[in-house]
C-alpha cells in the first residue's frame, strides 16, 4: 500500500486535533506516514501513534524552523521523492497553505486547499470537496497529477483511533540557499487564555458591534460551554478583541459544531468564515439581522440580557 | 524601488456569484471589480515609495478584457503603469498557471525590488499565488504581512499567526503578500482619476512571456472540477423574540441538540 505524508501540526511535541483528523483521512487512501518537523518528537510519538502513523518522519534541523515555510517544502519534495506517496496531506492554515503551494510547484503536483473532505477517487488519486463563495456552493475536485496535494480544513473528517507503529525515520535534509532566504528573526507566543483553539474548537461564540466593546457575557457565555472566543470584523477594527480572532474572510475560517453568534449582523465577509458550521445561533436586537436566515435559532433580544441568563441556565443544567 | 503590485478582478461579493457550464467561475453574468484585499497591496507599494526614495510602482493582472477595471483602479490610486496579460488561451487557469503567467510578466519587467499581493482573492480565496511566485522567480517569500518596513535592502514583516506573531527579514529583491491589517486603503482622488487616464498599459499575450497556451487555461489545469452543486440555502429555523425568557429559550434548544 502507498504512503500517504501528513504534515504533523504541533507546538513543541503537543500535536493539534488537526493532524488526527489528517491521519484519519490518509487511511482512507493508504498508509499514513507522518512528517514531524521541529523539536518534541518524544512528546508527539504515542499521538501520532494513536492515530495510526505507520511510520514518522522526523526533521530536527533547526533551519528549517527557523525559516519561513520554504525549507519544509523542500522536505517535502525530497520525501515526495523517496517514497513516491499516494497523497500528501496539510493542514489549512496559512503556512500549510504555503507550503503546498510551493511543493504542488515543485513536484508537479495537483493542489486542492480547504478540503472538506478526502476520498479516493474512483480512477485512482483523491477526490476532494470544498465549500466555495461563502458557503453557497459545494465543488467536488478530482486529483491525479503527480502526488495529490490537498489541504484540509479543520474540524471536516471524523477522527478515528486506530494503532500506529509510528517508526521513527530520522531525516537529514540538504537545503537550498533559497529555502533559508527568509528568516524568522523574532517569534512572539500568544499568551494562552485556557479556552480552545479558534480552528479546531467544537464550539464557538462569537462577539461583534452589539456588544459596544464589552465581550464579558460572550466570554462568559463561552466559558459556561467550553466554547473558544471569536469576533467580527467590526469589534476587531473598533480594537475591542484582537485580529487573530476575528472570523471572517479575511480572518479565521472556522467550522464547529456549534457557532453562536452575538451581536454580529452577518454581512457576506463574516458569512465566509462560518457559514459551514453545523449548527448556528444567533442573538442581536434587529430582528432584521441577515444572520437570522442562517440560524438554526435565534434570539430577537439585548445579548447583555440574553446572554447572561442563557449562562446561567446552562451551568444550572450542567450542575 | 520599483514594485509590481500583482491584482485580480473578481466577481463582487455582494452579488450573486456562480459557475459556468464547464464549472468555471462566472465572470461576465456579475459586475467585477478589483478585488478589495488587494487595495492593501496597492496602498502599501504607494505608501513605501512615498515614504522612501521614490521609484516605479506597476499594477499587473492577467485575466479578460473587464480586468483593464482593475488596473485603472490601481492607477487611480497612484501606481504609474500597468500591465495586463490579455489572452483567450489563460480563461479557467488554476493558481498553478496563473503563477506561471505572472512569473514570466514580472520577469520581463526587468529590475524589481519588490513584488506585493494581497494575501488572498475573494473569488478563489486560496492564498497560495504568492508563495507559488516566490518558487517560480527564486526569490525570498515574506508572506501575509501586519506590518511591512524596507531597509538598507532588507524587507522585514510581522506575520500573525494563531500561536505566534512573528518577526520576518529578507533581501530584496523579495515577494511580499500584505494583509487587511497593514493599512487604511486611500479612496482615489479627483487628481488621480484624471491622472490615471494618461498613464501607460501595456497589453501583453502569452506570446510575448514565451508561456505555450498548452501550459495554461482550463485543460492544462493539474486538477479537475468534476462538479459544482449550489448548497440548498440553510433553512432559517426558530427565531424566537425575548420577552425576559430568550436565555431560557436559547439553553433549552442547545440541551435539546446535547450541546449542555
Amino acid at each position: 500500500m502507498a504512503e500517504v505524508l501528513v504534515l504533523v501540526d504541533h507546538v513543541d511535541g503537543t500535536v493539534r486535533k488537526t493532524t488526527a483528523e489528517l491521519l484519519t483521512a490518509a487511511a482512507r487512501l493508504g498508509e499514513p506516514s507522518a512528517v514531524f518537523v521541529g523539536t518534541g518528537f518524544e512528546t508527539a510519538k504515542d499521538a501520532l501513534a494513536q492515530y495510526g502513523a505507520a511510520k514518522v518522519y522526523r526533521v530536527e534541523d533547526p533551519a528549517v524552523t527557523d525559516h519561513l515555510v520554504a525549507p519544509t517544502a523542500e522536505v517535502l519534495a525530497q520525501l515526495v521523492g523517496q517514497a513516491s506517496p499516494a497523497a500528501v496531506l496539510l493542514p489549512s492554515s496559512a503556512e500549510g497553505k504555503e507550503i503546498a503551494a510551493r511543493l504542488a510547484i515543485k513536484t508537479e503536483s495537483g493542489l486542492v486547499t480547504d478540503a472538506t473532505d478526502v476520498q479516493p477517487g474512483e480512477g485512482g488519486g483523491v477526490k476532494t470537496v470544498q465549500s466555495v463563495f461563502a458557503g453557497s456552493y459545494t465543488v467536488t475536485t478530482s486529483v491525479t497529477k503527480g502526488s495529490p496535494i490537498v489541504t484540509v480544513k479543520p474540524n471536516s473528517i471524523p477522527v478515528q483511533e486506530a494503532a500506529g507503529a509510528a517508526a521513527d525515520e530520522s531525516v537529514t535534509v540538504a537545503l537550498s540557499d533559497l529555502a533559508t532566504a527568509a528568516k524568522i528573526v523574532d517569534r512572539k507566543e500568544k499568551a494562552a487564555s485556557g479556552r480552545p483553539q479558534l480552528t479546531e474548537a467544537a464550539i464557538v461564540v462569537s462577539g461583534g458591534r452589539g456588544t459596544g466593546g464589552d465581550f464579558g457575557p460572550v466570554e462568559q457565555f463561552a466559558d459556561s460551554l467550553g466554547a473558544a472566543v471569536g469576533a467580527s470584523r467590526a469589534a476587531v477594527d473598533a480594537g475591542w478583541y484582537p485580529h487573530s480572532s476575528q472570523v471572517g474572510q479575511t480572518g479565521v475560517q472556522v467550522s464547529p459544531q456549534l457557532y453562536v453568534a452575538a451581536g454580529i449582523s452577518g454581512a457576506i465577509q463574516h458569512r465566509a468564515g462560518m457559514q459551514t458550521s453545523k449548527t448556528i445561533v444567533a442573538v442581536n436586537k434587529d430582528p432584521e439581522a441577515p444572520i437570522f436566515e442562517l440560524v438554526d435559532f435565534g434570539v430577537v433580544g439585548d445579548l447583555f440580557q440574553v446572554l447572561p441568563q442563557a449562562t446561567t441556565e446552562v451551568q444550572a443544567r450542567k450542575g | 524601488m520599483n514594485i509590481v503590485v500583482c491584482v485580480k478582478y473578481v466577481p463582487d461579493a455582494q452579488s450573486d456569484r456562480s459557475f459556468k457550464a464547464d464549472n468555471t467561475t462566472d465572470r461576465e453574468a456579475v459586475d467585477g471589480l478589483l478585488s478589495e484585499l488587494d487595495e492593501y497591496a496597492v496602498e502599501a507599494a504607494l505608501a513605501l515609495n512615498e515614504a522612501g526614495d521614490g521609484g516605479e510602482v506597476t499594477v499587473l493582472t492577467m485575466g479578460p478584457e473587464d480586468a483593464a477595471d482593475a488596473i485603472k483602479k490601481g492607477l487611480q490610486m497612484g501606481a504609474d503603469k500597468g500591465v495586463h496579460v490579455l489572452d483567450d488561451a489563460i480563461a479557467g487557469s488554476d493558481a498553478v498557471a496563473s503563477s506561471l503567467v505572472l512569473a514570466e510578466a514580472i520577469k520581463k519587467l526587468g529590475e524589481i525590488d519588490l513584488v506585493i499581493t494581497g494575501l488572498a482573492s475573494t473569488d478563489a480565496a486560496m492564498s497560495v499565488v504568492p508563495a507559488m511566485l516566490a518558487e517560480r522567480l527564486g526569490l525570498p517569500q515574506v508572506t501575509f504581512a501586519s506590518e511591512l518596513t524596507v531597509e538598507g535592502g532588507t524587507a522585514r514583516i510581522r506575520r500573525d499567526g494563531d500561536t505566534a506573531s512573528e518577526t520576518i527579514e529578507a533581501s530584496l529583491p523579495a515577494v511580499v503578500s500584505v494583509t487587511d491589517q497593514i493599512n487604511e486603503p486611500r479612496y482615489p482622488s479627483f487628481k488621480g482619476i484624471m491622472a490615471a487616464k494618461k498613464k501607460p498599459v501595456e497589453t501583453w499575450g502569452l506570446g510575448d512571456l514565451g508561456v505555450d497556451a498548452s501550459q495554461v487555461g482550463l485543460d492544462a489545469a493539474w486538477t479537475k472540477v468534476e462538479s459544482v452543486e449550489q448548497r440548498p440555502p440553510r433553512s432559517k429555523g426558530e427565531v424566537v423574540t425575548d420577552e425576559g425568557e430568550g436565555g431560557k429559550a436559547l439553553a433549552e434548544f442547545l440541551a435539546s441538540r446535547k450541546f449542555v
